[in-house]
């Protein structure tokens, strides 16, 4: 009963932080609902029995992605009025296309319950007594190494990439030369001279 | 009692509400942005609701993959848009035609 209770609240909030992600006038709003839906999935799934994913969810998503969303939000200075134009004009057949993705899916769903999955089949089934994240480890370091650490390659590329991007050599700014400190020496840089009394330093 | 079908009912919705987002807020790319991140989130859903309901862990696995490379899409994206608004000074996606030959 709880439990039928705690997913109709998450569900529901989810698709309404969903609404108003899409609909919102503000994206500094649509942002702090994401923000709110991702909260309310990884109740979804910590119902589900997926307890890594649900934290994993809230790490990620709220706290990097969505930051993420809000500084760029914040960063840059947009007239967002003028970029929902078009809102109206769209939303027949941004419906209409929706309505006809929704039916796709319930005949798919359909289609899915009319055959069976055989069971047999599993390819990692679910231990009872083992807890969730020694599971998940258990199978990601041995059986998907591989591809673990092709993620691991994929926020390597998604990092550098960003970095590449987003610099910028500034003109008029004079940042510091290691290299040209290190190579300094004390012979190119000091002289010692005997200096006459009552006459002026040359420099 | 809660089954695999309310999940993935749960998840379609937000599917669709993702790409009805798409077409709504064709402007802005920030709220397309998002709006992606919307349909990975379902994405992830179905994975976890199916994990569970089939009792197979490899739904989580693909899961956390699929969560990997949202986290990057959302890094680049965000980095091509904000070197896109230095140099145009806006981000309207209907003007986004400086590579066309």
């Amino acid at each position: 009963m709880i439990q039928a209770f705690a997913f109709y609240l998450f569900a529901s909030v989810l698709l309404a932080s969903a609404v108003l992600v899409i609909s919102a006038r503000n994206p500094v709003h649509s942002v702090l609902w994401l923000i709110l839906g991702f909260f309310n999935a990884a109740g979804l799934m910590l119902l589900a029995g997926a307890e890594f994913i649900a934290m994993l969810l809230v790490i990620v998503y709220v706290g990097a992605v969505a930051v993420l969303f809000l500084f760029v939000v914040m960063m840059l200075n947009i007239d967002f009025a003028e970029l929902r134009a078009g809102f109206a004009r769209y939303l027949p057949f941004g419906i209409l296309l929706a309505l006809v993705l929704a039916v796709e899916m319930i005949f798919a769903v359909g289609a899915w319950n009319a055959g069976s999955i055989d069971m047999a089949q599993r390819i990692a089934p679910i231990a009872s007594d083992v807890p969730n994240i020694k599971a998940i480890g258990a199978l990601l370091y041995t059986q998907y190494l591989f591809v673990f650490e092709g993620a691991g390659l994929v926020l390597l590329v998604a990092l550098i990439g960003a970095i590449v991007l987003t610099h910028r050599e500034r003109a008029g700014v004079r940042p510091q030369n290691i290299s040209e400190q290190v190579k300094r020496r004390p012979q190119d840089a000091v002289r010692n001279i005997d200096q006459p009394v009552g006459q002026g330093v040359k420099l | 009692m809660i089954g695999l079908m309310h999940y993935l009912v749960v998840s379609a919705i937000l599917f669709v509400l993702g790409v009805l987002g798409i077409f709504l807020n064709r402007k802005n790319v920030i709220i397309i942005l998002m709006a992606v991140e919307l349909i990975l989130l379902a994405v992830n859903i179905n994975l976890v609701a199916f994990s569970a309901a089939l009792g197979d862990l490899v739904g989580q696995i693909f899961a956390m993959f699929v969560l990997t490379v949202a986290a990057g899409e959302a890094a680049i994206g965000l980095a091509i848009l904000v070197i896109y608004f230095r140099g145009r000074g806006t981000i309207a996606v209907d003007d986004i035609n400086r590579m066309k030959g």
